[in-house]
């Protein structure tokens, strides 16, 4: 009995047993309630484990049983549309298994074994042929919009001895038997399989990224955008609006999967997401945005292990997607949780901490967590790809602490969050000083052949005139604004134009919550356009004030919510003639004072 | 086991009692601890193998020898009796009532520790809660199912604003049917006073649970008062139907114990010495609060959150805003110029207004109005700043109209009464009358047809012509 599989030592969600011949990520159950938890540690019999699910009650001596393989998901139809918890158990499983509260020890499936799914398998493919790993078998139309590829496990080699008919199958039912390896073991594939979260699936190449991830957010789209296949993150303060800005690229980016990791995050607004997205429809298809969506849901105050695998759990089903041919976005909110989870577990194994508490080991696994993001050729021969956009709750704001840090490096897209422009109210509060996009010029080919061809000079002018302002403001604060020149006033009023008439963006007005890139481009166009044609008319000699008290002033401010992403052909009617209107008179006075004086210096 | 007593301490230290030789206790496990004088304390298990086992022990472990302490384990997790009684008395941190009436029997315990609420099971907290208080129900609506903490620091009227939320807060038009949990963690003598005499006062105080652990207490029994006073309010809210107002006082305090512990038990430091799993301690706590698909009841949370040296990135208040929905802040500045209640309008935010607030909850222009009084006083403050450097006679016509809404929105929207209690029509009156001070074609926030319905530049004399 001395050697049975036992529990030698609990300490939080650490649970040090006795387990002679286990492997380092095995998944054991722990105790007579039967938790689920992860091998971490061997040191000869002993093994350190940590657990997915309150500790609470377990004992010294308790039973201890080896499952034989790591922590893995369930991969096939029914994953659209779900809510999982960091462990990829289903919410609504045990929701209905064991009430408001969830139980410990709950052993549930994870995809629903009784509902038949219409299979169409591949013509090409015939009994005899040889099926490579993550070759193609059929398809079943999961929703309207999806169809999912069923495709043969990345690990399968071999000689495809039958494949079924088309018709109604559970997951239980084999679908093709292959015989494999060189001593011909038969291997039975069903609709759905199972990978290791902590293995990246294969794939034949990494391609580059081509498409900008559309989001319907001017600041991102317009001024940093992210292209399909690439990385981001979105660090900010707590209310700098990181959540708002994720849930917007949830509901109106342009991709066809979209995967949600609420890691560590707050239960009412999970519940937000639960509530909105089936009342919503995909502004790209018209089809109800929960059937290309899946969640994975461990809020703050469920167990912080369960925590740490939930980011693994997400990214595994997105190169699923990933290798079906599509575009997958994940949002993982927050990265900085999942770090946390990191450091918790690695305090509680008595790790020398590196940076502020910080495992060493907290740069490579984020670098390599965010490498699993990409465009790339498909095993089956297709191009999918995953963008990867990641939250960082960075402690007080400080951009400098490790875990923004580190993450900065392993990023292209740079989505800064300010307090202050969160506290003026001013959404999205993206920083555009702070921001930055390494994808511009892929991001500018795809602009100018689809919308416009000015679109790089016309962002770069307004970026300038931001940056400008800045400048200009600082001055300002010290002097007061009556020391400007006039085009420094009239530059000024211009950055504002651009700030309030574009960037600003609120995601609660209906018309302005999802803008089209078209639209996008038009309000720019505008803003840009009355910066210019006001400097035209100080260079006649209009004192700054009289173009400062311009009701066209406030009327741009309110395109945006005025015009619908389908009246842009009315919105630029309207706005040439509201620039007409409003400085033609302006000119004629001046033009018609025919020997203007000097331009009359600025008051001082 | 439960019969069994044990005479193995071998450590004492920080609240923390080391026993050996005592196999097979389970964690969490409740322990009675009887000391040399015959005094019982009580205990929980943090950590267990067969040869060491860790209890924290409420009481402190002042005045424990290893000799003479007879240790029990109860077998049984850290519960607490529930019952309808519970309402208008008085409790410490482990359950123990401290009005001098009996304690409470029922056949119905539950563990403090809660079980984590399934997201699938939560619903969208939505109903706008009336507290009376303008910065609040105009710019930082609280929703029932809430979690909004009072950033604070010493010397600011925290403890007033929390009253009077408890006092004034209610659903317009619906019969109250609420209870108060009121947690007290470490804060003085005088604060638990202020509030057990404002209970009574307003006569609400049979609708009140107290729990009680004062500045006097032994430290570490204020790691399990938030629990029980939080598993007091689930059963009020989801057992017996009950809207439940819990303020927790104060956050600070109670990290501060768990420091102590983390420091003795050897836990790594992180931030100024809080240990690593501060956030997810903290959000076991906060994370209670919310509502439940097909229960009527709600948990709203109020914790007090005193922010040391007025820092809003200190661990405590900084973990909790990246908690809770959103955040008062209170700001010293407006306390020094006699502004009651002196919420520092900016940082302070509520992220579950949008939902709660509108034509369908307040009024339709009502997230507009919000929206364009921050904005407008964004705008405003950095118009002071400058005055401050060049003077207010330097400053343009449109830059002094800011100067004076800022006057007119503090002055009038701001400041109010203790006991003033203003409805929502009340709070978006003022408030338009204030935005009222600038001209509409600043106002572009605010849709043309709301301007046309309230904004009424006439009533308010525009100060100072262009120049």
């Amino acid at each position: 009995m001395a050697d049975a599989p036992r529990i030698l030592e609990i300490n939080g969600p650490i649970a040090v047993v006795h387990l002679p011949g286990a492997r380092n990520g095995e998944q054991i159950r722990v105790g007579n309630a039967g938790l689920v938890g992860e091998i971490i540690e061997l040191d000869g019999p002993q093994a350190t484990a940590q657990i997915y699910e309150s500790t609470e009650g377990l004992r010294p001596g308790e039973p201890v049983a080896a499952l034989g393989h790591p922590l893995s998901v369930e991969l096939g139809p029914g994953l659209l549309g779900s809510l999982f918890d960091g462990v990829q158990r289903p919410l609504a499983g045990m929701l209905r298994a064991s009430g408001d509260r969830i139980a410990r020890g709950l052993d549930l499936p994870i995809l629903d074994r009784q509902k038949p799914w219409h299979f169409i398998p591949d013509a090409d493919l015939q009994p005899g042929a040889t099926l490579r790993g993550g070759e193609r078998l059929g398809m079943v139309q999961e929703t309207p919009s999806i169809s999912h590829q069923i495709l043969a496990p990345p690990d399968v080699a071999g000689q495809l001895l039958d494949l079924a008919p088309e018709g109604d199958y559970t997951l239980e039912q084999v679908i093709a038997h292959v015989r494999q390896g060189a001593d011909g073991a038969m291997r039975r594939l069903s609709l759905y399989q199972r990978w290791p979260v902590r293995t990246p699936r294969p794939y034949q190449r990494r391609d580059h990224a081509v498409l900008p991830l559309l989001t319907g957010q001017r600041i991102l789209d317009t001024f940093f955008p992210l292209l399909k296949g690439g990385k981001a993150a979105v660090p900010g303060p707590f209310g700098a609006g990181k959540t708002m800005l994720q849930q917007q690229i949830v509901r109106w980016c342009n991709a066809q999967i979209v995967i949600y990791v609420g890691c560590g995050e707050r239960g009412n607004e999970l519940v937000d997401v639960l509530e909105t997205l089936p009342r919503l429809t995909d502004p790209h298809n018209g089809r109800p945005l929960m059937e290309r969506t899946l969640m994975v849901a461990n809020t703050s105050n469920m167990p912080v292990v369960a925590r740490e695998a939930s980011i693994y759990v997400g990214i595994t089903m997105a190169e699923y997607f990933r290798d079906q041919g599509y575009d997958v976005v994940m949002v993982a909110d927050s990265t900085s949780r999942w770090a946390e989870a990191l450091r918790e577990v690695s305090a509680r194994l008595g790790q020398m901490p590196a940076e502020e508490g910080y495992p060493a080991y907290l740069a490579s696994r984020l670098s390599a967590f965010y490498e699993r993001a990409g465009r790339v050729r498909t095993l089956s021969g297709q191009f999918g790809s995953i963008s990867l956009i990641g939250a960082v709750s960075p402690p007080g704001g400080d951009f400098s602490e490790p875990v923004t840090n580190h993450t900065k490096d392993a990023i292209q897209t740079f989505w800064a969050l300010s307090k202050e422009l969160a506290d003026a109210r001013h959404y999205p509060a993206v920083d555009w000083s702070e921001s930055f996009s390494g994808q511009i010029g892929a991001a500018a080919q795809w602009w100018t052949e689809n919308v416009d061809a000015r679109w790089e000079g016309r962002r770069a002018e307004a970026l300038a005139l931001l940056s400008q302002a800045e400048e200009l403001a600082r001055i300002v604060n010290l002097v007061g604004v009556e020391a400007l020149s006039s085009t420094q006033r009239w530059d000024l009023e211009g950055a504002a134009l651009v700030r309030e008439g574009v960037l600003q963006q609120s995601a609660l007005d209906e018309v302005d919550s999802y803008c089209s890139p078209q639209k996008q481009f038009l309000l720019l166009n505008c803003m840009l356009d009355i910066v210019h044609s006001g400097a035209d008319m100080l260079a006649l000699g209009v004192p700054v004030q009289r173009l400062l008290k311009l009701p066209l002033l406030a009327q741009a401010r309110r395109y945006k919510s005025q015009y619908a992403n389908d009246q842009l052909q009315a919105l630029q009617r309207d706005a040439a003639q509201a620039l007409r209107a409003a400085l033609d008179p302006l000119r004629s006075e001046y033009v018609a004072a025919q020997n203007p004086p000097a331009e009359p210096q600025p008051a001082p | 086991m439960k019969e069994k007593e044990f005479r193995t301490a071998s450590a004492a230290r920080g609240g923390l009692l080391f026993m050996q030789n005592t196999p097979g206790v389970a964690l969490g496990d409740r322990v009675r601890l009887q000391d040399y004088r015959g005094q019982i304390r009580n205990g929980q298990v943090i950590r267990s193998s067969d040869d060491l086992v860790l209890i924290q022990v409420f009481e402190g472990t002042d005045d424990l020898d290893l000799e003479h302490t007879w240790v029990r384990f109860l077998d049984q997790p850290f519960e607490v009796p529930l019952s309808p009684e519970l309402l208008g008395r008085v409790f410490n941190g482990v359950g123990l009532p401290l009005d001098g009436r009996p304690p409470l029997i029922s056949p119905l315990r539950r563990n403090v520790q809660g079980a984590p609420v399934n997201p699938a099971a939560r619903a969208y907290p939505r109903e706008f809660i009336q507290t009376g208080i303008s910065t609040i129900d105009g710019l930082n609506s609280l929703v029932r199912g809430q979690k909004l903490p009072i950033f604070s620091g010493a010397g600011l009227p925290h403890n007033r604003l929390a009253a009077q939320i408890v006092r004034q807060a209610s659903l317009p038009g619906e019969e109250s049917n609420f209870a108060v949990v009121f947690a007290a963690m470490g804060v003085p003598h005088t604060d638990a006073r202020f509030f057990q005499d404002d209970f009574e006062q307003s006569g609400v105080l049979t609708n009140v649970v107290m729990l009680m652990n004062l500045a006097s207490d032994p430290p570490i029994e204020r790691l399990i008062l938030p629990r029980t006073a939080l598993t007091v309010a689930e059963y009020l809210a989801f057992d017996l139907d009950l809207h439940v107002l819990v303020v927790l006082s104060d956050m600070t305090l109670y990290a501060e114990a768990l420091r102590e512990v983390a420091m003795a038990k050897g836990d790594v430091p992180t931030r100024k010495g809080y240990p690593g799993y501060l956030y997810s301690d903290l959000a076991e706590i906060y994370e209670r609060a919310g509502r439940i698909r097909d229960k009527r009841g709600s948990v709203t949370l109020v914790p007090v959150v005193s922010m040391p040296s007025d820092d809003l990135t200190h661990p405590i208040p900084d973990l909790t805003g990246y908690i809770t929905e959103g955040q008062i802040v209170l700001s010293r500045e407006l306390h020094s110029q006699g502004i009651y209640p002196p919420v520092a309008v900016l940082p302070s935010l509520s992220r579950l207004m949008k939902d709660g607030i509108g034509a369908d909850y307040t009024r339709d222009d009502h997230p507009r109005v919000a929206s364009q009084l921050f904005a407008a006083y964004a705008r405003a403050l950095e118009v002071r700043n400058l005055a401050a450097i060049i003077g207010a006679d330097e400053l343009s016509g449109a830059d002094r109209q800011y100067l004076e809404f800022t006057r007119a929105f503090e002055e009038r929207f701001v400041r109010q009464g203790e006991d003033e209690n203003r409805t929502l029509a009340d709070t978006l009156a003022i408030a338009w009358e204030v935005l009222s001070v600038l001209p509409a074609s600043a106002l572009t926030r605010l849709r043309e047809e709301d301007l046309a319905k309230y904004h009424r530049p006439a009533e308010i004399s525009a100060p100072g012509a262009e120049p």
